[in-house]
């Protein structure tokens, strides 16, 4: 089935109405165009338990990846694909959870009916991680015309009064980054902080992501946060490797630590110990 | 040229910067701004610039080469400033500014190697360590400036990715300043970047234009200077924008932004810029590596839409005839980057675009020994 604009899925409201539930919010990443095959990953993905996915569309100069993304990116455009071959193939599936984009102003700046093309794909939400709050104007409007979630970043770095704008700008939900580094830069509880200050400012769901690459990673990022981000880990097996269904498995064993986690908790016992 | 309005240049310029670099460009903007406003630090920085860069740096008439086209040449020899090229004026005041901010190193990008090595310089000279990120291509092409970096006790970080030149030292010079903001100063080399670099870069080298203007006897009718992100050449225009000189700009033929791009964003600024039908950034391709980037630095792109500049394109095949003409009629050997503002005179020369009998400024970025393999190379 494709997907109409009339049936796209609220990616705030979904997010929120899961997470009222009690579940810890998953949120794999996926470089669109990887593979020939690459919408198998969204729908092993949803499988597996996504509460959305995020697609990063490939930009030429990621400047927030790390390698792995870089590298992944690369492999992406070297197969020659492009946002609006990448769109046609995600509007032709039926993921069945809220799809995000990922990409760069560059690419997003290139027509002012991006968004609009975004939402016709059935893609309800979208995350540019160079277009801090104060540039983000001009693309606040258009996302919210075409009924796209833009969603912000939050870092660490960021102060108190800068993170209480980024709270009631962004839409969705707000993305906290835990480190100081790009994706796949390794994982600091630390970073824990930045999301409990945000869900201080917001009820907004509130997602912490960069450098979550074991379940015990994501048990311990959901204990400050909403739920978590997934992304250099997911695309390090992708690049060795890894088929749709084995990537499902992956994220599957994300989901049951995760919900562990919370049944845990419920019955008073400690977090369970990285177990991956 | 002023200072940008809320970080732009009409449409240009801005701060396209992770959240993460937010915070750390704000404290360089105000640092900056305040250091600038400040007699003692402009005081120390003078003194530097003479007492270490060697400034002020001659202007040169080009006899010879006048009489041969016809036109009254006469060069801002930035090659003369210590470590061979314009470089040193920015990097010292920002390696001031970093030690007024408290920091203890220094990062920066390459492509020429000159504001590595000027980067190394400057640390070594200060105390400051310095981390200098450079593409495996121009690694293999600069190997001298490579060598002088190390010599001078900076790290020289290789950068793999992507085209492995300029475009992607500067990407990843820019992640990693994430990861080291709190004591690490990201010295970047160019009027470009997110602001306040455009503008900062400018005021520290408008050392070159404010110079010029005092020993030209009069106006010249044009001032011309090559432009890679286009540091030499808004310091020489920053002398001469409140007068009625035609200011020149010349862009390699494999990176110029302006003659062939489109505005895009990149590197935390929006300016004209080397990309695809979709919005992927191209290789920019040039015999001098300084100039081998698809962007150009903001203001030069409001000066261009404006109509103040002009802004034209030489190609490599006419650069290296360049070098050879400027070393055979004035003893000076240039860099293959200044070759594209001494070919495009060349070409002017007695032309509609450069009439005869004009008097022209032109600035001589750097000095050629770091492209002597490349030249043996083409010879
Ligand atoms: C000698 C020389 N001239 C010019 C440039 C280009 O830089 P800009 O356009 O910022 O002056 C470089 C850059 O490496 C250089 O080394």
């Amino acid at each position: 089935m494709t997907l109409s604009v009339g049936d796209n899925v609220n990616v705030e409201e979904h997010l929120r109405r899961r997470r009222d539930e009690g579940r810890p919010l998953l949120v794999p990443y996926l470089t669109g165009g990887i593979s020939a095959d690459w919408t198998r990953y969204l729908t092993e993905y949803a499988r597996a338990g996504a509460d959305a996915i995020e697609i990063g569309l490939p930009f030429s100069d990621p400047i927030l990846d790390g390698p792995v993304i870089q590298e992944a990116s690369d492999r992406a455009l070297r197969r020659g694909v492009t946002v609006r071959d990448l769109l046609a193939e995600v509007a032709a599936v039926d993921v069945g959870v809220p799809l995000i984009a990922m990409t760069y102003y560059n690419l997003v700046a290139q027509s002012p009916d991006f968004c609009r093309g975004l939402a016709a794909a059935g893609i309800t939400g979208l995350i540019v991680p160079d277009l801090p709050v104060d540039e983000a104007a001009p693309l606040v409007a258009a996302a919210e015309a075409a009924g796209v979630a833009l969603t912000l970043l939050a870092a660490p770095s960021t102060p108190a009064d800068r993170l209480a704008e980024i709270a009631r700008v962004s839409r969705g939900f707000v993305y906290t980054v835990s480190v100081m580094g790009t994706t796949g830069t390794e994982f600091a509880e630390s970073g824990g902080r930045i999301a409990a200050s945000v869900r201080a400012l917001t009820d907004r769901p509130v997602l912490l992501a960069f450098g979550i690459s074991t379940t015990g990673h994501a048990v311990t990022a959901a204990g400050h946060a909403d739920g978590v981000v997934i992304g250099a880990a997911l695309m390090r097996r992708i690049l060795d490797g890894g088929t749709p269904e084995q990537l499902g498995d992956v994220l599957a064993s994300f989901r049951r630590a995760l919900d562990d986690s919370v049944m845990t908790r419920e019955q008073g016992s400690r977090v369970p110990a990285d177990r991956s | 040229m002023r200072e940008p309005q809320n970080g732009r240049f009409g449409d240009y310029g801005g701060r396209f910067v992770p959240e993460s670099l937010i915070p750390a460009c704000a404290a360089v903007e105000s640092a900056f701004r305040e250091a600038w406003g400040d007699p003692e630090f402009r005081s120390e920085l003078k003194r530097l610039l003479a007492v270490y860069a060697g400034r002020p740096t001659a202007l040169t008439p080009a006899l010879r080469l006048s009489a041969e086209l016809g036109v009254t040449v006469l060069l801002k020899r930035e090659d003369l400033a210590h470590t061979g090229s314009h470089k040193i004026n920015n990097v010292l005041g920002q390696a001031l500014l970093a030690k007024r901010m408290g920091k203890t190193r220094l990062l920066a990008e390459t492509g020429a190697g000159q504001h590595g090595v000027a980067t190394a310089t400057a640390a070594a000279l200060l105390g400051l360590d310095a981390t200098v990120f450079m593409g495996e291509v121009d690694i293999e092409r600069q190997a001298l400036n490579v060598f002088r970096m190390r010599m001078l006790g900076a790290e020289v970080v290789p950068v793999t990715g992507g085209t492995r030149t300029l475009k992607d030292a500067t990407s990843e010079a820019m992640r990693q300043w994430v990861t080291c903001v709190d004591h690490a100063h990201y010295c970047l080399g160019s009027v470009m970047g997110p602001h306040p670099y455009p503008w900062m870069v400018r005021e520290f080298q408008r050392v070159i234009g404010d110079e010029a203007r005092e020993q030209c006897a009069g106006t010249p009718d044009y001032v011309v200077a090559c432009v890679g992100g286009g540091s030499n050449a808004a310091g020489t225009f920053a002398g001469f924008a409140d007068t009625g000189a035609t200011l020149v700009g010349v862009e390699a033929e494999g990176g110029a932004a302006i003659a062939f791009g489109r505005a895009g964003v990149l590197h935390g600024f929006r300016s004209y810029l080397l990309q695809d039908e979709f919005g992927q950034v191209s290789e920019a391709h040039s015999i001098a590596p300084g100039l081998d980037y698809p962007g150009i630095g903001p203001e030069h792109a409001h000066l261009n839409d404006i109509g103040r500049a002009r802004y034209t394109v030489v190609s490599d095949d006419e650069v290296v005839p360049a070098v050879h003409r400027l070393a055979r009629t004035e003893g000076i050997l240039c860099a293959l980057e200044s070759a594209h503002a001494i070919a495009w005179v060349i070409r002017a020369a007695g032309t509609g675009e450069l009439p005869a009998g004009s008097t022209v400024l032109v600035t001589v970025s750097g000095r050629g020994d770091k492209d002597m393999a490349t030249l043996m190379g083409a010879a």
